[in-house]
C-alpha cells in the first residue's frame, strides 16, 4: 500500500471530504432551518478537522481555532440566525436562481476545477497538505456558488460563512500559519455577521422582504 | 469438496429468506408506530394465499401480460444468485459481474413496465412512466458506484471485490463512504421504499410500483411480490458484499465450518439492514415525485465525487 495509507491521513481526508459533502448538502437544501442545521454540521466538522490537524502537526494553537469554530460557528451563529428568521417571520422555503440539479452539477465541476488547479501547484508539499488545500478550495468555491444561486439574504449569508469555513480549513491544513491570521479571520466573520444582522433588519424594515430579487428592481425612489 | 450443494443452498436461500426480510421490516415499522404488527411469517402466508387464488386477466391483456411475471421473477432470482451472500467461492457469483447484475435488474424492470402498459389502463401507464423516470436516474448512479469500486479493486466481479475488501488493508476510504451512501440511495429508489415510493400503499395517486402491478392477481401477483421481496434482499446483500464483507467464507474455506460463520454473519447483516431500513422509513416522509430527480441526482453526484476522490488519493 502507498505510504499515505495511515490513520492520520485517512482521518484528515475523511473530515475534509465530510466538509465538502456538507457543502453539497447546503446546495441541496431547500428550507432555511435545514440550511442553518447543515451549516452547523459543517462548522462542527471544521472544528474536528482543526483539532485533528492540531494533533497531527503537534501545533497546540490550532486547538484554539477548533474551539473558536465550535463555539462561534457551530453554536452561536446558527442560533442567532435562527432567532432572526423567527423574529422577522421570513418565508422559509428558499427560492433558487438556478434549479437544484444544475447547481449540483456546477458544484461537481467546481470541485474538479479546484483539484485540477491545486494539485500541480503544490507538487512539492506533502499529501496531507495538498488534499486539504484541494478540499478547502472546493468548499470556498461552493460557498461562492451558494451566494450566487440563492435569492434569500439569509442563505446568502450562510454561503458566505461556509466560504469562510473553507478559508479556515485551508489555514489549518498548512503548516506554520500564524494564529493571528486565523483569529483575525474569525473575528472579522463575527463583525461581518453583526453587520449582516443589522442589514437584515434594515432591508426588512424598508422592503418588507429578504428576497434580494425584489430589491434588484429598486432604483432609489422612496417606497 | 464439491461446491454443488453450496450453489443450491445459495439459490434457495435468497428466495426463502426474502419474505422473512420483508416481514422483519414491516414488523419494525409497526412497532415504531406503536402497533403490534403482523407476524414475521405473514409475507409467506400472503404469497401462499395469492398462489392458491385464481388469476384474473383483463380482456385486453396479451400473452406478454401472462409471461412477464415469470420473466421478471427469473431475472431477479438469477441476479440475486450472482451476489455473494455467505461465501465468495461460488460458481454462481463468478459467472457474471456487477454490470451484468445491473443489466439483469434493468431487463426485469423493462418487462414490468411493459406489463404495466399492456392492459391499457391509465394507472398502469402512469406507473410505468414514473418507474422508467426513476430507473433512468438510478441506473447511472448505480453504475458510477460500480466504476468507483472497480477503479479501487481493478475488477467488476463481485467475489473479487469482497475478497479485496476482506484481505487488503483498505483503510478509511472516503470514496467508499460516499459510494455506500450513493448505493443506499439507489437501493431505496429501486426497491420503491419510502422517500421515493410507499410500499404499503394500494390507492394513492403518487404510487409508482403498485400502480404498475394493479391489474395483476393470483399467482402472477404472487410472483411479482416475491420478485420485489427478493430484490430487497438482493440490494441488502449487495451492500453487505461490497462494503461489509466480514465473516464471508472464500473458495479455499468452502466447508461446513465456514458455512456456519458465513450464514451467521449474513443473517446478522440482513437483520441489521432490515431494522435500519424500518427505522429510516418511519423517520422520513415521502417525497414529491418531481423531487425524485434531485434525490437521485444527488446519488449520482456522490458517486462521481467518490470517483474523483479516489482518483485524487491514488494520483498523489
Amino acid at each position: 500500500m502507498p505510504v499515505f495509507a495511515t490513520l492520520t491521513y485517512d482521518t484528515a481526508h475523511l473530515l475534509d471530504a465530510g466538509m465538502l459533502v456538507v457543502s453539497f448538502a447546503l446546495l441541496y437544501q431547500r428550507r432555511l432551518f435545514g440550511v442553518l442545521k447543515t451549516y452547523a454540521v459543517q462548522a462542527l466538522l471544521l472544528s474536528a478537522a482543526a483539532a485533528w490537524q492540531a494533533h497531527a502537526q503537534a501545533a497546540p494553537q490550532l486547538y484554539i481555532t477548533a474551539a473558536v469554530a465550535l463555539i462561534f460557528k457551530a453554536i452561536i451563529i446558527p442560533l442567532a440566525l435562527h432567532r432572526i428568521i423567527v423574529q422577522l417571520n421570513i418565508h422559509r422555503a428558499i427560492e433558487t436562481a438556478l434549479g437544484i440539479g444544475p447547481t449540483l452539477m456546477v458544484g461537481v465541476a467546481l470541485v474538479a476545477l479546484s483539484i485540477w488547479l491545486v494539485l500541480p501547484v503544490t507538487a512539492a508539499s506533502g499529501a496531507l497538505t495538498r488534499e486539504s488545500l484541494a478540499s478547502a478550495l472546493s468548499v470556498v468555491l461552493l460557498g461562492l456558488l451558494i451566494m450566487i444561486t440563492r435569492r434569500n439574504a439569509v442563505s446568502q449569508v450562510v454561503g458566505f460563512m461556509s466560504l469562510e469555513n473553507g478559508l479556515i480549513l485551508a489555514a489549518v491544513g498548512v503548516k506554520g500559519m500564524p494564529l493571528v491570521v486565523e483569529l483575525s479571520i474569525a473575528f472579522e466573520v463575527m463583525i461581518a455577521f453583526i453587520i449582516f444582522g443589522i442589514f437584515f433588519f434594515h432591508i426588512r424594515e424598508r422592503f418588507d422582504t429578504l428576497d434580494v430579487h425584489d430589491i434588484d428592481r429598486f432604483r432609489g425612489e422612496r417606497p | 469438496m464439491s461446491s454443488v450443494p453450496f450453489e443450491l443452498l445459495q439459490l434457495i436461500l435468497v428466495v426463502v429468506l426474502a419474505p422473512l426480510l420483508t416481514g422483519i421490516v414491516r414488523k419494525v415499522k409497526a412497532r415504531l408506530l406503536g402497533r403490534r404488527g403482523p407476524a414475521l411469517v405473514q409475507p409467506y402466508r400472503d404469497l401462499l394465499r395469492l398462489l392458491r387464488k385464481e388469476a384474473v386477466l383483463a380482456p385486453s391483456a396479451s400473452w406478454l401480460f401472462r409471461a412477464i411475471p415469470y420473466m421478471m421473477f427469473t431475472a431477479i432470482w438469477l441476479a440475486a444468485a450472482i451476489v455473494p451472500t455467505y461465501t465468495t467461492g461460488l460458481m454462481t457469483s463468478r459467472i457474471a459481474d456487477l454490470i451484468a447484475l445491473v443489466a439483469l435488474l434493468g431487463s426485469a424492470r423493462f418487462a414490468l413496465a411493459l406489463a404495466g402498459m399492456d392492459v391499457g389502463t391509465s394507472f398502469g401507464g402512469i406507473g410505468s412512466s414514473r418507474e422508467m423516470m426513476i430507473a433512468s436516474l438510478a441506473e447511472p448512479a448505480m453504475l458510477t458506484v460500480t466504476f468507483t469500486v472497480a477503479l479501487l479493486v481493478h475488477s467488476t466481479s463481485l467475489p473479487q471485490i469482497s475478497e479485496f475488501m476482506l484481505t487488503q488493508a483498505v483503510g478509511i476510504r472516503v470514496s467508499l463512504l460516499l459510494g455506500l451512501i450513493s448505493l443506499t440511495m439507489v437501493a431505496l429508489a429501486e426497491n420503491a421504499r419510502i422517500p421515493i415510493d410507499n410500499p404499503a400503499t394500494h390507492l394513492e395517486l403518487t404510487m409508482v410500483h403498485e400502480a404498475m402491478v394493479l391489474e395483476y392477481s393470483g399467482r402472477h401477483l404472487a410472483l411479482i411480490e416475491a420478485a420485489s421481496m427478493v430484490k430487497l434482499l438482493l440490494y441488502l446483500s449487495l451492500i453487505a458484499a461490497i462494503f461489509l464483507p466480514w465473516g464471508m467464507g472464500t473458495e479455499q474455506t468452502l466447508g461446513w465450518a465456514a458455512l456456519g460463520l458465513g450464514l451467521g454473519s449474513y443473517a446478522v447483516k440482513l437483520g441489521t439492514g432490515a431494522v435500519l431500513l424500518g427505522v429510516f422509513e418511519t423517520s422520513i416522509a415521502k417525497m414529491r415525485v418531481f423531487r425524485v430527480a434531485e434525490f437521485l441526482g444527488g446519488a449520482f453526484l456522490l458517486g462521481i465525487l467518490a470517483a474523483i476522490f479516489l482518483y485524487v488519493s491514488q494520483g498523489l
